[in-house]
């Protein structure tokens, strides 16, 4: 643009300085617990720590990384993610696919998709699912953080309106030559759709690597609880006598404190977010909107 | 035989999706039988067919608890201010971002402010309450600066709700650009170019293309909200607040986990959970429908 007012550059120069401060905004209270997961307890305590670690000291993810409880929900959560990756994303796409058909060619199809409509707009609440998932035997087990979310709507619509934009010329052709609808799905559906496929996988993965709130009410025994709902014990309430933290145990380490020991863990949990992030975040980039606006 | 044809042909699309209709049927249409409880007084020995039947009994019992309509009133109070800053907010940002020539300034700023949409809020409130801290938090270190005394923004009941509103923001601001943005995208370019021909400045070109051409999308996003008048945020209450914020920070779904889960009064507590559901199902209803006269949005 050539002709740019001087009212305009000054804009821009304005508008590069608010969204600046608005990403500083964003990361600062990050950054600022990531310093204190790196620093020594003695300057933690003292207030020293801004956006740098100061005496910079690995003590504290050493400490975490060594407790055995710490471990094992992260431990529950990896299998968790696994399993449920698997079964959300076979779910996701073996509902999507029917019913992103014409009613011409799958008759059924309304009568299907009100079925799953209906529990986006009603639910029978906390209690009756738990005592659900209780009456099926699940409470401890792995499955309970995994069947109760299997099929997940949201992520459906957004496959099932990535599915209907593909030209439907392509499926007629695969038809004529006698593919059947599993060839039509895995050889022509699928491949097409990788972007969908990535940013309902990224949202898939964080999903279950960040619930905490099943796992609160379906594991009785702390062994069985993942990474989030152990670490809510830690961070948000630690009066919860099963994971305290003795003091004296801290005392023994003197570069560690409760405060320091909390925001490695922090960190800890947050890094396989950290490290699938980059690699997603350019497909939801391009925008997503749930359901469809005709014209 | 055509009919026959057709149902060999759709039978595959049956076996697909009849996997995920069992699921959702066990664990979301029993749940919404179990709602009977909330008519009972449900002994989990008794079971759901021998639990004696108390008819509105827990309904008369939950609009004579002292609290409720103060719960009613923070829920609603603490909704609709985070309704109206998810609106108003995102709508700014992707304004802004979308005036921004640069591409890889844009997209290092979208990048960051996308991300803490992605964290739990567990992992949100760890960071939060050391972050807020009256002693030790880097946000009163630095108000001190200017002289403010220590606020205590996570046990002030004063503070509160508006701590859960900003927090919320700073959350999900960056998240809730995306929608705008796609619909900035959108706007056919050929308008701005007759715009420029017509000696439309920046401002003008604003105005009169980029305002209206989202409009659309902001009267949908406007008139869907609706439907969470009733989500104050379970998740994010659940994690920050603590019993000294429980006048103005206590929400349906907490008090529905306390009594429930805490208390284990379970018929008590699904008749909460009950009425929510009904008042939750008619504003989406309503909302649904109004976005699709207004809007032409359909979810499937």
């Amino acid at each position: 643009m050539l002709n740019r007012t001087k009212s305009e550059k000054v804009f821009a120069i304005f508008n590069y300085l608010i969204l600046s401060f608005a990403a500083f905004a964003c990361l600062l209270p990050l950054l600022n617990v990531l310093a204190i997961s790196f620093s020594s307890s003695a300057a933690a305590a003292a207030g020293y720590v801004k956006l740098w670690p100061v005496d910079f000291t690995l003590a504290s993810y050493k400490y975490a990384l060594g407790k055995s409880e710490f471990i094992r929900s992260f431990w529950v959560s990896v299998r968790r993610v696994m399993m449920g990756y698997a079964v959300n994303m076979i779910m996701t796409i073996s509902v999507a696919y029917p019913l992103s058909k014409e009613k011409d060619t799958f008759r059924a199809r309304n009568v299907y998709a009100w079925f799953f409509i209906i529990t986006m707009m009603f639910s029978g609440g906390l209690i009756p699912t738990f005592m659900t998932v209780k009456s099926l035997g699940l409470l401890d087990s792995l499955w309970a953080l995994v069947l109760p979310g299997a099929v997940p709507i949201f992520n459906v619509i957004l496959l099932m309106n990535f599915f209907r934009g593909i030209p439907k010329e392509i499926e007629e052709a695969a038809y004529i030559d006698g593919a059947t609808h599993w060839t039509t799905l895995f050889r022509i559906y699928l491949p097409l759709s990788l972007p969908s496929l990535a940013t309902i996988s990224l949202f898939v993965l964080v999903g279950h690597w960040n619930g905490w709130f099943d796992g609160m009410i379906y594991m009785n025994r702390p062994r069985n609880w993942p990474l989030q709902t152990y670490l809510r014990t830690i961070l948000i309430s630690p009066d919860v006598t099963n994971y305290q933290t003795s003091s004296e145990e801290l005392a023994g380490m003197r570069q560690v404190s409760e405060r320091t020991f909390k925001a490695a863990q922090v960190f800890l949990a947050a890094a396989p977010i950290l490290a699938v992030y980059p690699f997603l975040q350019k497909y939801f980039m391009k925008g997503l909107v749930v359901g469809s606006v005709k014209g | 035989m055509v009919g026959k044809n057709k149902l060999r042909r759709e039978l595959p699309l049956h076996i697909l999706i009849i996997p995920g209709v069992i699921l959702v049927f066990i664990f979301h249409y029993i749940p919404m039988f179990g709602i009977m409880m909330a008519f009972q007084k449900f002994v989990p020995a008794k079971g759901f067919w021998n639990s004696d039947w108390v008819g509105l009994d827990n309904f008369r019992y939950i609009f004579n608890m002292p609290n409720i309509w103060n719960v009613m009133w923070n829920t609603v109070y603490i909704a609709v201010m985070k309704i109206a800053a998810n609106l108003v907010v995102p709508i700014v940002f992707a304004l802004l971002l979308n005036e921004v020539r640069k591409n890889s300034f844009k997209r290092t700023i979208q990048t960051i402010i996308y991300f803490p949409h992605f964290l739990s809020w567990v992992i949100l409130g760890g960071v939060l309450i050391d972050v807020l801290s009256p002693t030790s938090g880097i946000i009163n270190q630095f108000l001190g600066i200017f002289g403010i005394d220590p606020i205590y923004f996570l046990g002030n009941a004063k503070w509160f709700p508006y701590t859960l509103v900003i927090t919320n923001t700073w959350k999900e601001f960056g998240y809730n650009t995306i929608v705008y943005l796609a619909a900035l995208t959108a706007i056919d370019p050929t308008l701005y170019e007759a715009a420029v021909v017509d000696g439309a400045g920046r401002w003008k070109q604003t105005w009169h293309i980029t305002l209206p051409g989202i409009l659309p999308i902001v009267t949908l996003m406007t008139v869907l909200s609706l439907g969470n008048v009733l989500n104050a945020g379970f998740d994010q209450v659940f994690n920050l607040y603590s019993p000294s914020v429980y006048s103005t920070g206590d929400v349906i779904d907490t008090m529905v986990y306390r009594i429930g889960m805490v208390e284990a009064q379970f018929s008590v507590s699904a008749a909460i959970g009950l009425f929510k559901s009904v008042i939750s199902f008619v504003l989406v209803v309503i909302s649904n429908k109004l976005a699709n006269k207004y809007a032409g949005y359909r979810v499937f």
